[in-house]
């Protein structure tokens, strides 16, 4: 057996301690928020300063050039100094700069006050709770954008806000949903219970991992203050000719994109390094719990396809702002290029905002249903199918855009190929409820909702991947029920699996379980009385994107709004919940879901560096209903491995 | 599975897929339909709708039945038996839906093919979209089918500048049972053309031309929809289908043909 050691327990020491500062000069040039508004303000102005200058230098007219000075000195330095004057950037500098690096003391891990959730944090724990925290706020504002939208359609008329705000509305909603929530949140989620399921201190690059999580309120305010400068009103897709054509206002959302795409890259890196090299021992990859091989398959997908969207909204970008002509057709662009690459990330990203999910909702159902999951090895492996499969489908969303007619055959195939290992993922969460002892909690609840759901949109995406009817219902209401089934009924209900169900571990308190139960079952109605009249109103005749329609789906819409605003309502006894319970609710147990997984193995919170001494995993994450089998085990109780060894020989 | 419950499962599945069938037929779903295209996407609309009612059936009684049967008593604290896999049933659910994925593939490719055909005897129409409105353009009816490019808008230039030669129209009109082979393009940005009737789209781009076959089999009057979000106006982007008798259709053709 080898030794345990302690990494933490004598941190190396960089530099000599230096006599204490004065505090002004602490508060004033120390890593903190009145060192990040200033150095914002100062970067703002380096920003101005050079655009200006070389303006005034070259002699152009006006000499204060708005637009430029937006995109080089809003988006793109002031957000660069308010990392570093946060103290993102404060380690790496100190060292690039032959300067001693300030000494690991861990005072900037973990939590000891709320304000510590504020800051420049290296706890993946902290994180993880950022991360979660933050991504909920921009649900609720997307969910907000979301109720315009329905009030506007509620009856055919334009009655309620006008077009150029209604695209805005409708873009801006997307966009937050999928970059500032469902993508984030599966990565907050991960961020805090991964390290913990794998036996890890904490993530492999802690001050990587603060770095993506600050970059995302970013991302997140820069496509909020799009309101304010119209533009983005092409939809999320933000196709061109239209995209370059809108008002200046676009770049916001090519900007955001690129915040919220460095984000979610560095963050991937970051798991896959945690992944392959911080298992504690005898955690082989056939003994990971599949969140931990989901979040490593979702990790591949966005390495991989992330920089593709970077670079298509960099170059709607350059043809809006430089005059590049990648997609204008007078000057030899191509128009059809911009979908190419577009979805070569976006579709990907479809199987990014549901991996995560997947594997939240087999750690749920196993653990909720006292039964080993069923098909493990498969169930891993289907992962990678959709993996390798997802990156051949990416033009099913074009298949009347005008590419070539042949293609749309093979892609047809892979799309509908990737039905097998999705439904093999379905078969086996079923058969593991099967013969189980089925403990309906609240994030049970969501798991089977998501799985319902999910076999509605897995349903109509049948239909969707079969070209011909793709022909018909492509860009329809159809389209905007089945993404909702998939995102909504889908990525959501995981979320909310999710968040439920290690509330316990994250807080160190229980929530009010009969509020949970109402949550779930007034958003499960209201999901389906909003979202599947739409796949009727869809095959009838009604286009996405409109903000007047024909009179003949009125009655249908004004129903779809009255169950989005209920929807929309169901969401607020879930705030409640959470915070009157992370607050006030009584303390939970370590391991309140009698989980095996390692998680649950230590306290509620878990401590500083998650482990008191390092696991040993000796066996399979879900042996429910093996006698005396362990996932692991811990120094303490080496006698039991040992008495099991002596048994087996 | 013991027989009983078997049977229990049997019944639940053979409830929810009448259920499911009842939803698809009572609920009017597609437009009448009114192209020979049209039949042929219908045809693949109810082969998917048939199996994924049947895929429904069977994974919701399942989950019904065993969730209500295997649900933990109040008390009950022990687990489930340690059932880690079956490696027949696994290739079973991986075999049954391949087959049902083949199959499907298999069918719209024949309608895909069907469809895309350019039929001999076709009638080329031009269509052209633009913020925000659609026009129509008939090369007058000696002219050759087999010419390359636009013979009415000028492509390249993309002005929507129509040849003198040609009948110009806000509306699609066509006549019946008679294949129109149509020719799309637009002038600013991607706009789409759809008309529920006849099942088809095709988007319009700008720099491209895209072509659609539409042989309409009804006589009437549909909504013709740009389905691509193309700017503030693109709600309002709608015009109409008109399909009358080959002769009406002819006298129209000529009428106030330059």
């Amino acid at each position: 057996m080898s030794t345990v050691v302690d990494e933490h327990a004598e941190p190396e020491v960089h530099a000599p301690p230096s006599p204490p500062k004065p505090r002004w000069r602490r508060l004033l040039l120390g890593p903190g928020w009145i060192r990040a508004i200033w150095m914002t303000a100062l970067f703002f102005g380096l920003g101005f300063g050079l655009v200006t200058g070389i303006r005034a230098l070259a002699g152009w007219d006006p000499v204060v050039f708005w637009d430029a000075i937006i995109v080089v000195a809003a988006l793109t330095a002031a957000p660069i100094g308010f990392l570093a004057g946060l103290g993102a950037f404060d380690y790496w500098l100190a060292w690039a700069f032959g300067q001693p690096t300030k000494p690991e003391d861990h005072s900037g891990h973990g939590a000891r006050r709320w304000t510590d959730y504020f800051r420049i944090n290296t706890d993946h724990k902290v994180i993880g709770i950022q991360y979660v925290t933050t991504t909920i706020f921009f649900f609720l504002a997307g969910g907000m954008l979301a109720m315009l939208v329905r009030a506007e359609l509620a009856r055919p008329e334009a009655d309620f806000v006008d077009p150029q705000t209604y695209n805005e509305l409708f873009s801006v909603h997307a966009s937050l949903m999928i970059f500032l929530f469902v993508i984030p949140a599966f990565a907050g989620l991960a961020n805090y219970v991964l390290p913990l399921m794998i036996g890890a201190p904490d993530m492999a690059f802690p001050k990587l991992n603060a770095l993506s999580y600050w970059l995302l309120p970013i991302a997140g305010i820069m496509m909020l203050s799009s309101f304010f400068f119209p533009g983005f009103g092409a939809g999320w897709t933000n196709y061109t000719p239209l995209s370059v054509e809108q008002p200046f206002g676009n770049v916001f959302f090519s900007m955001a994109v690129q915040w919220a795409g460095a984000s979610s890259i560095m963050t991937a890196l970051n798991f896959l390094v945690t992944i392959i090299t911080m298992r504690a021992p005898g955690m082989t990859f056939w003994r990971m719990p599949l969140l931990v091989w989901a979040n490593f398959t979702t990790s591949l997908l966005v390495v991989i396809a992330t920089p593709f969207i970077a670079g298509s909204q960099f170059f709607v970008m350059f043809d809006k702002i430089m005059h590049t002509n990648f997609f204008d057709i007078t000057e030899g662009g191509y128009p059809l290029g911009y979908q190419h690459i577009f979805w070569f990330y976006s579709h990907p990203a479809v199987y990014i905002m549901i991996l995560p999910g997947f594997g939240i909702v087999s750690e749920v159902i196993s653990t909720m249903s006292r039964k080993p999951i069923f098909g493990y090895r498969l169930m891993a492996l289907s992962l990678v199918a959709i993996l390798i499969l997802g990156f051949s489908v990416w033009a099913h969303h074009m298949f009347v855009a005008g590419m070539a007619t042949w293609l749309r055959i093979p892609m047809m195939i892979t799309t509908l190929l990737i039905a097998v290992p999705t439904g093999i993922k379905v078969f086996s969460w079923l058969a593991t409820t099967w013969e189980g002892k089925i403990n309906f909690s609240t994030p049970m609840l969501w798991a089977l909702g998501f799985v319902s759901q999910f076999v509605i949109g897995g349903l109509s995406g049948i239909f969707l991947g079969a070209v011909p009817i793709d022909i018909h219902a492509s860009d329809t209401y159809f389209i905007v029920a089945h993404i909702h089934y998939v995102l909504l009924g889908g990525s959501l209900f995981t979320i909310f699996a999710g968040i439920y169900y290690w509330f316990p571990k994250m807080t160190g308190r229980m929530y009010n379980e009969k509020l949970g139960k109402l949550h779930f079952w007034l958003t499960f109605l209201a999901v389906n009385a909003t979202f599947f009249p739409m796949h009727i109103i869809g095959i009838q005749g009604m286009p996405r994107r409109v903000y007047t329609y024909d009179p003949q789906f009125g009655n249908w819409n004004m129903f779809i709004s009255i169950s989005g605003f209920v929807l929309g309502a169901s969401f607020l006894i879930f705030v409640y919940n959470m915070i009157v319970s992370w607050a006030r609710g009584p303390r939970a147990p370590a391991n309140p879901w009698r989980g095996m997984t390692l998680e649950w193995q230590v306290s509620s919170p878990p401590p500083l560096f998650n482990f008191d001494e390092i696991p040993q995993v000796v066996g399979n994450p879900y042996e429910y209903g093996v006698p005396g089998a362990r996932h692991a085990v811990f120094n303490g109780d080496r006698h039991v491995v040992e008495a099991q060894e002596t048994v087996r020989t | 599975m013991r027989a009983g419950s078997l049977i229990r499962v049997l019944l639940l599945a053979l409830l929810l897929a009448a259920a499911a069938t009842a939803v698809a037929i009572f609920i009017p779903w597609l437009p009448d339909n009114a192209s020979r295209e049209g039949e042929r996407i219908d045809f693949v609309f109810w082969f998917v709708t048939a199996i994924c009612i049947a895929i429904f059936s069977v994974v919701a009684s399942l989950s019904v039945y065993s969730l209500i049967k295997f649900r933990a008593k109040p008390d009950d604290d022990s687990d489930g038996p340690p059932i880690h896999g079956h490696t027949g049933i696994e290739i079973t659910w991986t075999v049954i839906p391949l087959i049902l994925v083949i199959s499907m593939i298999i069918v719209s490719s024949v309608a895909l093919a069907q469809n895309d055909r350019d039929p001999s005897g076709s009638m080329r129409v031009e269509i052209f979209g633009q913020q925000f409105e659609w026009t129509v353009a008939y090369p007058p009816p000696g002219a050759r089918e087999d010419m390359d490019g636009f013979v009415c808008f000028n492509l390249t230039e993309g002005s929507g500048e129509v040849d003198r030669r040609c009948k110009e129209s806000p509306n699609l009109v066509l006549p019946l049972d008679r294949p129109a082979r149509l020719h799309l393009t637009a002038r600013d940005v991607i706009h789409s053309f759809w008309v529920p009737e006849f099942r088809q789209k095709q988007d319009a781009v700008p720099g491209l031309e895209t072509e659609i076959t539409v042989t309409p089999t009804k006589i009437g009057n549909f909504p013709f929809i740009c389905t691509e979000l193309c700017g503030l106006g693109h709600a309002l982007m709608r015009t109409r289908a008109i399909v009358m008798q080959e002769s009406q259709f002819e006298a129209w053709r000529r009428r106030g043909s330059r």
